[in-house]
């Protein structure tokens, strides 16, 4: 099976004239089965690369909801394990491009290579790494270009020219610009920061730099597409699952995506 | 990691053997590059060290006081002879403020007006709140929930030396939760504040810098042994909870062959229990809050909570330079059960007058141990030298220890629970 990566879906999107849409959802939250459902959902309403977090028990780079969603996923039982099958489960239903969004502590416990090998496995394209630097990431590095996954790193509004530069070096897929000093968490507006991100990510190489944090409204996703190639939102379809399920969550992807009927 | 000449002091990181760095969000890295530099800068700044050394003899009370604790080591270390390094008399009552009244002024050097911290009993809260009411600081502690109950007092204390103090109602609401709401306050208002981290971990320059400002008590304790016993001690002794006071005496004899080195953890109700918090004894090698070091983890990676009669030992993580110390077995970890730890804090009253800290009990239950190992090898007692860090005092620990050896009865049980606010 040849998986689809995220840099296919950007650019298919690109060539339709707008920026990818990435959705977020927390594996286990509010069980597997309604994640892999809720994947499809947004899938099927727009949403190009989809991103599946594991829950962790530090997530510090987590606002609220996304905290009390993995949180209760835990509580449920979640088994770092399970991650493949949900991935699995979503790349066997749909052609999104599939990510998984993890804490890397989970990722070293497992061991990198076999974390990196199952996944390739289950059809998945890569790992966005909230908490792990190139500095630190040689293991990563090597695994990645092993199994073929796409590393996605994070460049900040704080990070300094050499520290853009290297990270977009080693990244591969897109570069994952934080929009705002902050934790994850729907905002009103998304910060004037984000531009300045993408700018320097472009200038530093990346062929493609996405945009998070932050972004929960259709009007985000038009104002960002305007000079990004991906728009990526979290909390905001976190909490329309939790509130109103699995409609809710494909109903919001179809708003976000412009691709709801009135 | 050893320089070049073998030595291993003044280990500088990033890195002490595998351990160490900084796995930490991108968010927060130029911060840490920027009190990199400021760090480095001013230990190379005449201006800086003399500021650090006027606070520390003319506000903490350094240098702290080394006693012969005769009757403790007659009646409970076979007659060995235990030195006890008096960080109980500084000022706020423990070796925290050796690092506030440090990172503070690299704070100031910094141009940043706010300081947050993270706390479990609330020892380094209140150490924090006191170096920032001298220092003209904003301060915000980050406290789990469980524990502003618990140690409502200490609560007061801060409040009343200015600090906000916010509860953590998150995650498991623990002292590893504060830490994780602190670096989210931190990620969102770095340009202002200052992370004034308690502990000898967290990503890189944590570890070498809190090391720093406490090496001061390694210093002081070898000058002092050298000059009441007339040589250096057979073995150094400390608790390790993240491992700051531990790293602060250790450094001073680290270079000496012939001084063994003893860190004690907690080791809650036993390490074949699940309560403990005997991180290196039980953990293995895994990232949090910033750095690779041994962790206390589930087979998923998944952070494990840790249980301790301590509050300040009760960190499921432990900071790096611990973790190579112990892989290369320059220094050797042990844990320390509550009982044990307990039995030890009485000993310590009733024959020395000292209240110590129940942190500190635990590094005086391992020197009960050490000392009766070395003589049952076949030492002439009075040649047994042990130099102990005795961390902090008691006071804060009264109403633990009251509980513990039953002498509160039911009316005072209450009394003492209406004014912890229970
Ligand atoms: C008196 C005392 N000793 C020891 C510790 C443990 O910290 P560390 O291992 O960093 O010295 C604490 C922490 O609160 C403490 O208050």
């Amino acid at each position: 099976m040849s998986r689809i990566t995220s840099a296919q879906k950007i650019a298919a999107a690109k060539a339709e004239g707008r920026p990818a849409l990435i959705a977020y959802l927390p594996a286990g939250f509010p069980d597997a089965a309604t994640t892999i459902e809720a994947a499809v959902a947004v899938a099927e309403n727009g949403v190009d690369i989809i991103e599946i977090g594991i829950p962790y028990s530090d997530p510090v780079m987590d606002g609220e909801v996304i905290q009390q969603a993995t949180t209760a996923a835990l509580a449920d039982g979640f088994k770092v394990n399970q991650i493949f099958e949900i991935i699995q489960g979503i790349t066997s239903r749909c052609d999104a491009a599939v990510m998984v969004m993890t804490y890397w502590n989970p990722v070293l416990r497992m061991g990198v290579d076999e974390f990196s090998r199952r996944f390739a496995e289950a059809g998945g394209a890569g790992l966005i790494t909230p908490d792990l630097v190139p500095d630190e990431a040689g293991e990563w590095l090597e695994a990645s270009a092993k199994y073929d996954l796409e590393r996605v790193f994070l460049v900040a509004p704080s990070s300094s020219a050499q520290r853009v530069e290297m990270t977009v070096a080693a990244s591969s897929g897109f570069v994952y610009c934080v929009s705002v000093m902050g934790v994850t968490g729907a905002r009103s507006e998304v910060s004037s920061a984000a531009q300045g991100v993408v700018a320097a990510a472009h200038a530093a190489g990346a062929e493609y730099a996405c945009v998070g944090l932050g972004v929960s409204k259709r009007e985000h996703v038009e104002e960002i597409g305007a000079y990004a190639d991906g728009v990526i939102v979290g909390t905001a379809l976190v909490a329309a699952l939790r509130d109103g399920g699995v409609p809710a969550v494909g109903a919001l992807a179809a708003e976000l995506s412009g691709s709801a009927r009135a | 990691m050893s320089t070049s000449d073998g030595s291993l002091k003044n280990a500088s990181g990033p890195y002490f053997g595998q351990y160490g760095g900084r796995w930490m969000p991108e968010s927060l890295m130029a911060a840490m590059d920027e009190l990199t530099r400021t760090f480095e800068d001013a230990k190379n700044d005449p201006d800086f060290i003399a500021e650090v050394r006027e606070l520390n003899k003319n506000y903490s009370g350094r240098p702290s006081l080394l006693t012969e604790a005769k009757r403790f080591g007659e009646q409970f270390c076979g007659g060995a002879r235990i030195f006890l390094k008096r960080e109980d008399l500084n000022h706020t009552g423990s070796h925290k403020i050796n690092n506030v009244l440090g990172q503070a002024l690299l704070a100031k050097r910094m141009g940043k007006t706010r300081i947050i911290a993270e706390t479990g009993a609330g020892q380094h809260g209140v150490a924090s709140a006191t170096a920032a009411a001298l220092m003209g600081m904003e301060c915000v502690v980050y406290m789990g929930a469980e524990d502003t109950r618990r140690q409502a007092l200490n609560v007061a204390r801060m409040e009343l030396l200015g600090a906000t103090v916010i509860p953590v109602t998150v995650g498991s609401q623990t002292l590893k939760d504060a830490i994780n709401e602190a670096l989210r306050d931190w990620v969102a208002n770095v340009d202002s504040t200052h992370y004034l981290l308690g502990t000898a971990a967290g990503g890189h320059p944590f570890p070498a810098l809190v090391r720093y400002f406490h090496q001061v008590i390694g210093d002081e304790a070898r000058e002092q042994i050298l000059e009441q016993a007339g040589r250096l001690p057979d073995a150094v002794t400390a608790c390790v909870g993240g491992g700051s006071n531990a790293i602060g005496i250790f450094h001073g004899f680290l270079d000496d062959a012939g001084v063994e080195i003893y860190g004690f953890e907690a080791g809650g109700d036993g390490v074949d229990t699940e309560r403990t918090a005997a991180t290196i004894t039980l953990g293995r090698p895994g990232v949090l809050h910033g750095a690779k070091s041994y962790l206390m983890q589930d087979e998923d990676g998944q952070t494990v909570e840790s249980h301790s009669i301590s509050a300040g030992l009760d960190y499921p993580g432990v900071g790096p330079e611990h973790a190579y110390l112990a892989d290369i077995g320059r220094v050797h970890y042990e844990a320390i059960t509550d009982t044990e730890a307990m039995d030890a804090f009485r000993a310590l009253c009733r024959t020395e007058g000292i209240l110590p800290a129940i942190e500190s009990a635990h590094a005086l239950a391992g020197t009960i141990k050490v000392a009766g190992r070395k003589i049952a090898a076949g030492a002439k007692p009075q040649d047994v030298v042990i130099v102990v860090s005795l961390s902090g005092r008691g006071d804060k620990d009264v109403h633990t220890a009251a509980e513990w050896f039953g002498l509160l009865d039911d009316a005072q049980d209450q009394a003492a629970d209406a004014q912890e606010g229970k």
